[in-house]
């Protein structure tokens, strides 16, 4: 994005929405894992975490993520300051 | 003397394969390469018109593999380019009419005479892509600087590693430079970012591209005869024969509205 399209506020440039979907659909593409899938092994991440430690389920992050041609789950859950209340 | 066997695909049909083959074909002729095309596109026979050809079509590959005709008969000489030569495809069978096996022993019995057999691709991953790479040494894979496109060339990338007849190269077709400037076109950089594949070409979108198509004339028949397209078509055959050379500056015009106008965006 340009600078002057930053200082008006403008939204980003038509090239890099489309260098942003193509990653990501590319990611899926490459592991044949759908976005689908990804949402519910979050939600069973969620749940099997929450057995036995306090988490913040709103703010948990599943994806895939990709070096070269090798792709991964990565998954960021975090934990509420107070675990003992669980 | 053994050809080279090469095949230009994409997945995504519309990109450019066939007029990329004429014209890659074309170029390595001017080069004084001994070259047959093939249009492997059975049942939507195209190259045929492309390189202008149409009118002197008797036997097509069909007919050398079914026996019909032998492989000479069907051969047709370019005789604006003795030495460029092309097998059409039937139009009125499909790819069924054709193994990979077929492919593979049709381009043998050529290795002996050619320099370079060019193979045109049907689009799609099915029978006929598996006919128009079973014979390869060397896959060129063709995009254009859109997100459907490079998704198809991804995957085609991908299936010619499952083949082993990898690595591909790739060729960005239609590029526009002034759009790319704007930020509204994705550039050769982004998409060489996205794609884990070495680049062999970028053809600039150019007019003279579809004046010399409708015509039946090859814009690279006459070397590089100074449109941009032709030029960016003459160094993708010099680099396939192994020569270095540097790609073409395709920074857009300095009309004073676009100066302005890149100047505004800092790019």
């Amino acid at each position: 994005m340009s600078w002057i399209s930053r200082l008006l506020g403008n939204k980003e440039n038509s090239s890099d929405v489309a260098k942003r979907r193509l990653q990501m659909v590319l990611v899926h593409d490459r592991s044949d894992v759908s976005p689908g899938l990804i949402a519910q092994i979050k939600d069973d991440i969620i749940e099997v975490i929450a057995r036995r430690l306090a988490i913040d389920p709103e703010h948990v992050v599943v994806n895939l993520s990709q070096t070269a041609r090798e792709s991964r789950l990565v998954a960021e859950i975090p934990l509420l300051a107070n675990q003992r209340q669980h | 003397m053994s050809a080279r066997v090469v095949t230009v695909t994409s997945g995504k049909g519309g990109v450019g394969k066939t007029t990329l083959t004429a014209n890659i074909a074309s170029a390595l002729a001017s080069m004084g390469k001994k070259v047959v095309a093939i249009d492997a596109d059975i049942g939507l026979r195209n190259l045929d018109v492309v390189m202008g050809l149409e009118n002197r079509i008797v036997y097509d590959l069909v007919d050398i593999v079914e026996g019909r005709c032998r492989l000479r008969q069907a051969m047709i000489r370019d005789k604006r380019q003795p030495n460029l030569h092309l097998i059409p495809a039937a139009q009125t069978r499909d790819k069924m009419a054709v193994s990979p096996s077929d492919m593979i022993l049709v381009c043998d019995q050529l290795r002996d005479e050619m320099d370079y057999i060019i193979i045109d691709s049907p689009a799609g991953i099915e029978r006929g892509f598996r006919n128009a790479i079973a014979p390869a040494d060397q896959v060129l894979v063709v995009t254009n600087p859109e997100i459907s496109a490079i998704r198809d060339a991804d995957r085609i990338i991908g299936l010619i590693e499952a083949e082993e007849k990898g690595p591909g190269r790739l060729i960005i077709n239609r590029i526009k430079p002034e759009m790319v400037a704007r930020g509204n076109m994705l550039s050769v950089e982004d998409i060489l970012d996205v794609l884990a594949v070495s680049l062999i070409g970028v053809i600039p979108e150019d007019e003279s591209i579809l004046i010399s198509t409708n015509q039946g004339l090859p814009v690279a028949m006459n070397g590089a005869n100074g449109s941009i397209a032709s030029q960016a078509f003459q160094n993708v055959a010099l680099r396939l024969d192994g020569k270095e050379v540097p790609f073409l500056d395709l920074t857009p015009q300095t009309g004073l509205l676009n100066r302005f106008r890149s100047w505004i965006d800092g790019r």
